[in-house]
């Protein structure tokens, strides 16, 4: 960790500020003519126009809007009039609730899968587990959350068909969400098991006499978890990014479905927060991972003098 | 003599399924006694390794199986047990140190740790008990500090260091039969000499037995009681050491010790075993060495030869199987060309085709928020050299000491941190751009590792044929393919293998193959950099014949950096040994090697094994690791290792001396 790591983020940031700022104006529609409707008079509308600021240049938009940011103020919804800041705080828990049960169901399926496969390598059970996650990879969002629905919300009727009440209403759109991530996850965590259990210190560890338990347990997996990591990091970063597929299809009232909200009505300053906040969450969790990694690789940990 | 300890007989062993299955371990017999040391000696693919996992049952799951024989164990068949039992002893009875110290210890345990596995697992020991006995075997494989040093990670500890853990974990389960597969091979010779040591006198105090798989010769005639010969899977020839090294009697023995690159074959070619090793996909139907033999006979090629015992001695030939039992005179199949000697003590020419001067290279150390520079290491930290046309300019010394730093930066490939590169009177460090890639064309280098160093998405063809291009050679695609072929030929290959890949071809051809590429552009300098290191005896003797006939035709000039003196002491005319970031001597190749000036060259030449077991010298041993270029030591960079240090090396830098013409020395006591 050091400055010129924090600079290059604080970059990042800015450049996905300014990018965003620029594309939304770009996209043709106008917030005022969602606001006001068809029948609306000119004068009506450049009035508002005026009292929102949209009659500015766009660099000047930009600037007032850098300058926001500049005082961690958000700015305000055009739709509602309300702090961006607290939509997004008031979306935030859906997110981190999916997220955090996805991320679950994701490890509890990749992490044994994975292992499996890799343990019986060159059996039919490592090539079923790979079909599996083949299956996995391939199945898109839109039509795996569909299918879910229908069989288990208005076949079996266990859990509600979509919004958030009710603690079994996080299921459906997190298993969703779990299964693709798992499918990518285990194919990592084999194809990176598989390359530690060719390595000498794996052989030494044979040649000691341990079991292929023990062997499997104690010196191949925590090697092979190593880069994995990193992927995690990455998965849970998409998974705070916000689902926005998944949670359309389940009506789930997180980040994802308030950017597209926010698009739709071209609410300027909501989609802009949305997708600084969307950022910030990936870039944060890249950043955690790499210091996680720094903790539990003692290479990085006790590195010496090179 | 008493029952042996381990009795392996009739061994095969299968890589794959089906009729092409690789014959990997054809029939090997071999027995073992307590206290013993028995080498299998052979070049790559002979099965040597295969032989050695086989015994601890530890083949590559699934493609290796062992298909016949038996392996006893003080009379128990091994390859009857049940895994259960066999894992009792697998770090138990038996136990076994690989070749990569580097990359055979568990990255993220602890060295503790990883001893008191064993000691768990075999002898019950834990916690404290654990504790103290990781720290009794650590002290008794040397390494200093084990209280510390068992807390730390594998990264932690420089190559000896490992393989001193790699010992300490192999005698904590107390074992009868210790198996060592190359324990050297990847340890600079200073180190190599400590752990075989080491090795001698652990097996003396536990009167174990030792199985020793190694293609040296040299760490053959110091450490074996007796010794097998193996070739394509079988074992051709078993001995003592004393018998083998006094006269081999398997044609393939005879041709290792010639192939062999020494000072005495200085200006003749070196014997080659022409060919390859034949595929083990199927049986043999004569001997597997007939192709390649000097003394093939038309029996040799229609049925597999016996085994013969000739006075306690085993050879698998049949040219023991008659009444000769002396071989007659071989007919060479490539006659010594008398070669016109080059003028090995001829001092370098008034101008030089490359002359450095104080040439630095320096790498910054970052570390903390703002990434400060905190320190250097100074990996090359001063160093003259000069070469003449044609001339071969050895750089000797350990890993670690900046040689292949120093290399790279003659070639502008790292740009010095100070210092002069003149080459042909422009002096390089100067030129930019354009003008340095022109310049480019007279200076080429050749890498260690010809499996690496090649593109293995390019042909062949691209490969030979891109530095002309990019030196504007050859007019047309026409000329350039014709050169490309030239060269082919010239570095002994065939026309056909244009339009192949790296990856279908040995790794000797390959080096052939980057020579070649170095001479598209022709060169008037070749950086060979370790340039046979990864190369099988055999195949070595092949590429130094190829460098040194290049040299002569084309009136080369080589920048020789290596670690391994017998190949200087074949090729070069001159030697600068380099220790710490500096040259400490340098002269001419006979004065260095035979009257060695600086304490350091000594003790190198003193550690390299010599194939002549009844001239056992004195080694010179160098206590501890090759210091960091971070923080070299005081005064004299070499001083805390320097068996004849004096007060004043401590204090201060030894000047440079020319002791004799044309040789100089940095050190105090030299003289």
């Amino acid at each position: 960790m050091n400055l010129a790591r924090l600079g290059g983020l604080f970059t990042t940031l800015l450049g996905v500020v300014t990018l965003v700022f620029f594309l939304i104006h770009w996209i043709p529609g106008d917030p005022v003519d969602v606001m006001l409707g068809e029948s609306a008079t000119p004068s009506d509308r450049a009035a508002l126009r005026h009292r929102l600021g949209l009659d500015l240049p766009l660099y000047r938009q930009y600037l007032r809007y850098l300058h926001s940011l500049a005082h961690l103020h958000l700015g305000t919804s055009l739709h509602d009039r309300r702090p961006v800041g607290d939509l997004i705080a008031e979306r935030l828990p859906a997110t981190v609730e999916l997220a955090g049960v996805a991320l679950l169901i994701t490890l509890a399926i990749a992490f044994p899968l994975g292992t499996f496969a890799a343990a019986r390598h060159h059996t039919p059970w490592d090539r079923a587990a790979m079909t599996f996650s083949l299956l996995g990879v391939s199945i898109p969002n839109f039509w795996l959350g569909p299918l879910l629905i229908l069989v288990f919300s208005l076949w079996l009727g266990w859990f509600p068909v979509s919004g958030r009440e009710g603690a079994g209403s996080v299921v459906l759109p997190a298993l969703t969400l779990g299964t693709s991530l798992a499918a990518i996850l285990s194919r990592m965590i084999r194809s990176s098991l598989l390359d530690v259990l060719g390595e000498d210190y794996v052989r030494t560890a044979r040649a000691k006499g341990l079991d292929d338990r023990r062997v499997l347990w104690r010196h191949a997996l925590p090697n092979a978890l190593l880069p994995v990591v990193t992927v995690i990091g990455l998965q849970l970063g998409s998974l705070l990014a916000g689902a926005v597929i998944t949670e359309t299809i389940f009506s789930w009232p997180g980040i994802g479905l308030l950017t597209i909200e926010a698009i739709q009505r071209r609410d300027y300053p909501v989609v802009q927060g949305c997708i600084l906040f969307i950022s910030l969450a990936y870039v944060g969790v890249n950043l955690l991972t790499d210091l996680l990694y720094r903790r539990i690789d003692p290479r990085i940990r006790t590195g010496t003098d090179r | 003599m008493n029952e042996p300890l381990l009795e392996v007989q009739d061994l095969q062993v299968r890589i794959g399924r089906g009729p092409r299955a690789v014959r990997a371990v054809d029939g090997v017999s071999f027995v073992l006694h307590r206290g013993e040391t028995f080498a299998l000696l052979g070049e790559s693919g002979c099965g040597k390794s295969m032989t050695a996992l086989s015994i601890m049952r530890l083949l590559p799951r699934p493609a290796g199986r062992i298909v016949g024989g038996s392996v006893r164990l003080d009379g128990q068949d091994l390859l009857d047990l049940p895994e259960r039992d066999m894992r009792q002893v697998r770090g138990g009875r038996i136990a076994m140190i690989f070749q990569e110290p580097m990359t055979s210890l568990n990255p993220v345990l602890t060295v503790g740790q990883q001893i008191a596995e064993v000691l768990a697992l075999h002898k019950g020991l834990r916690g404290r008990a654990a504790e103290s006995r990781v720290r009794e075997l650590l002290d008794a494989v040397g390494i200093p500090d084990s209280a510390r040093r068992m807390k730390e990670y594998p990264h932690q500890l420089s190559g000896g260091m490992k393989q001193r853990v790699m010992i300490a974990m192999a005698l904590a389960g107390e074992p009868e039969l210790l198996i060592a597969d190359e324990p050297t091979t990847a340890l600079d010779v200073t180190i190599q000499a400590q752990v075989l040591e080491l090795l001698q006198s652990l097996q003396a105090r536990y009167h174990m037995a030792l199985l020793l798989i190694t293609h040296d010769l040299g760490v053959v005639a110091g450490m074996a009681d007796r010794l097998a010969v193996m070739y394509a899977g079988q074992l051709v020839e078993q001995a003592t050491r004393a018998d083998f090294f006094r006269e081999p009697l398997h044609p393939y023995g005879r041709k290792l010790f010639e192939a062999l690159p020494e000072m005495d074959k200085r200006g003749r070619p070196l014997t080659v075993i022409p060919g390859t090793v034949p595929p083990l996909d199927r049986p043999f139907t004569g001997c597997p060495f007939a192709p390649r033999c000097d003394y093939r006979m038309a029996r040799c090629e229609a049925e597999p030869p016996p085994l013969h015992r000739i006075d306690g001695r085993e050879v698998r030939c049949h040219l023991y199987g008659g009444e000769v039992h002396v071989p007659p005179a071989p007919e060479r199949t490539a006659p010594d060309r008398p070669r016109a000697r080059r003028r090995s003590d001829a001092r370098s020419p008034e101008t030089p085709l490359l002359e450095v001067r104080g040439l630095k290279v320096h790498f910054p150390i970052r570390r903390g928020l703002l990434r400060r520079t905190v320190g250097h290491v100074h990996a090359v930290d001063g160093v003259d050299l000069r070469i003449g046309q044609g001339q071969t300019l050895a750089l000797v010394g350990e890993s670690g000491c900046g040689k292949t730093t120093a290399g790279k930066a003659i070639l502008q490939l790292l740009r010095p941190t100070a210092g002069s590169v003149r080459f042909d009177g422009t002096e390089l460090t100067r030129l930019r751009g354009e003008a340095l890639r022109r310049r480019r064309r007279e200076f080429q280098i050749i890498f260690q590792d010809p499996y690496s160093s090649m593109n293995p998405r390019m042909m062949i063809r691209d490969i030979v044929e891109e530095g002309m291009r990019a030196q504007g050679i050859g007019r047309t695609a026409r000329e350039r393919h014709a050169r490309a072929r030239d060269l082919l030929l010239r570095v002994g290959l065939r026309e056909e293998h244009l339009d192949r890949y790296p990856h279908e071809f040995s790794g000797g051809q390959r080096q052939r193959i980057c020579i070649a590429r170095a001479l598209a552009v022709e060169p008037r300098l070749i950086v060979c950099d370790e340039p046979t290191s990864a190369l099988d005896v055999s195949v070595q003797a092949q590429i130094l014949n190829l460098l040194s006939e290049l040299q002569r035709d084309f009136g080369l000039a080589y920048l020789f950096i290596t670690h391994n003196l017998s190949v200087v002491g074949y090729l070069a005319d001159r030697v600068a040994v380099m220790y710490l970031g500096r040259l400490v001597e340098e002269g001419p190749v006979a004065g260095v090697l035979e009257a060695p000036l600086h304490p350091y060259t000594e003790a190198l030449i003193s550690a390299v094994p010599r194939i002549d077991p009844e001239q056992r010298r004195e080694i010179i041993r160098l206590e501890g690791d090759l210091p960091s270029p971070t923080r070299p030591p005081s005064g004299c960079h070499f001083h805390p290792r320097c068996p004849k240090a004096q007060p004043i090396c401590a204090r201060s830098y030894p000047e440079q001396r020319e002791l004799r013409p044309g040789h100089w020395v940095k050190c105090h006591v030299a003289g």
